[in-house]
């Protein structure tokens, strides 16, 4: 079935898609059928930035399991890093 | 009786006057005949689509889908449309409505057409095959498994689309319906519902859910394609087409 399942969020950062690298302003998840995974239904992430048009999209169709261990991996590394870190203004150092 | 085909994107004039594009598929050489727009699913319009176009074609009727995403993604990939128009909420009733329109009147105004026209939609299609039936002068109707004609979309979902069932009233044809039995968009439970609308309504119909089958069963490259509900359901199809749109 599709489950229609959305989550949209303004993002900041970088994505490389087709035409290179661009900057990215909104992320989409969603759990739907996928355009090439095999599975039925897949965690799907698109990183876009639609002021560059439909084209500027990094896509992603990951296996649920998958997935998961991403976003953990995610949050393990974030963790892990020196707080002062992730502060945007120590960073500039 | 000739089996030859054309089948190219044309230029097309939408809702609103927009221009817009869509693949027609036609049979040379044969008598007038019944056309089809067939309205493609979520993920947009695809290969696959463009494939059930030709399918019609080969059937001997004039085939057309339009592509609903070209005002937000002209020349784009089907996917990357798709993310665009999910991200958006889907196409607007209204738009879809003037687009389905259009391209009926261009169908209708073929040299090679018999006059009679339906849609055909699957997924989020089937349930824009139904509202285009309740909204338009129409000759028939498929919808194959199309959800929130009952239920509203669940909390997260991006459409931005209402239930439609109270438009029964106003269907212009008779409506096939081909659904799966273990589907959950539409539920069995809500094709029980718009089957009892539609009886209320006096409309003609035609419903049938096939065991084993869920949403998509008719998508030969995906996992959820059922060969045997698939067959069947095809067979449907050319027997409704048969009695609605061809001239006999």
């Amino acid at each position: 079935m599709c489950t229609y399942q959305t989550t949209t969020l303004p993002i900041e950062g970088s994505g490389k898609g087709a035409q290179g690298w661009f900057p990215v302003t909104d992320a989409t998840v969603y759990f739907d059928h996928p355009v090439h995974a095999s599975p039925a239904h897949t965690l799907n992430i698109d990183l876009r930035n639609p002021s560059r048009g439909p084209g500027a999209r990094v896509a992603m169709e990951l296996d649920p399991t998958a997935a998961r261990a991403l976003a953990h991996a995610i949050l393990q590394t974030l963790e892990d890093v020196p707080s002062a870190l992730l502060d945007p203004a120590a960073d500039r150092v | 009786m000739s089996d030859a085909m054309r089948a190219e994107t044309v230029s097309l004039t939408g809702h609103q006057g927009d221009q817009i594009e869509g693949y027609l598929a036609q049979p040379l050489g044969g008598p007038p005949t019944g056309g089809v727009v067939v309205i493609h699913h979520l993920p947009g319009y695809d290969d696959t689509t463009k494939e059930i176009t030709r399918k019609f074609a080969a059937h001997g009727y004039l085939a057309i889908c339009p592509n609903l995403y070209y005002r937000e993604a002209p020349g784009e990939s089907p996917d990357d449309a798709a993310a665009t128009a999910r991200a958006n909420g889907g196409v607007p009733d209204e738009r879809l409505v003037g687009d389905v329109g259009a391209v009926v009147d261009y169908l209708r105004g073929l040299e090679s057409s018999n006059g009679k026209v339906a849609t055909i939609g699957y997924c989020s299609g089937g349930r824009q095959s139904f509202l285009a039936a309740c909204s338009l002068n129409l000759d028939a109707a498929v919808d194959c498994y199309g959800a929130f004609v009952v239920a509203p979309p669940p909390k997260g979902a991006p459409l931005k689309v209402s239930p439609i069932v109270n438009l029964a009233e106003h269907l212009s044809c008779p409506l096939l319906g081909l659904f799966g039995a273990e589907d959950g968009y539409p539920s069995p439970d809500e094709v029980a519902q718009l089957e009892q609308a539609l009886k209320d309504a006096g409309k003609p119909y035609e419903f049938h859910s096939y065991e084993g089958a869920g949403h998509a069963f008719f998508a030969s490259d995906r996992p959820s394609y059922r060969p045997q509900a698939a067959n069947e359901g095809w067979q449907r199809i050319w027997e409704f087409f048969g009695r609605f749109l061809d001239t006999h």
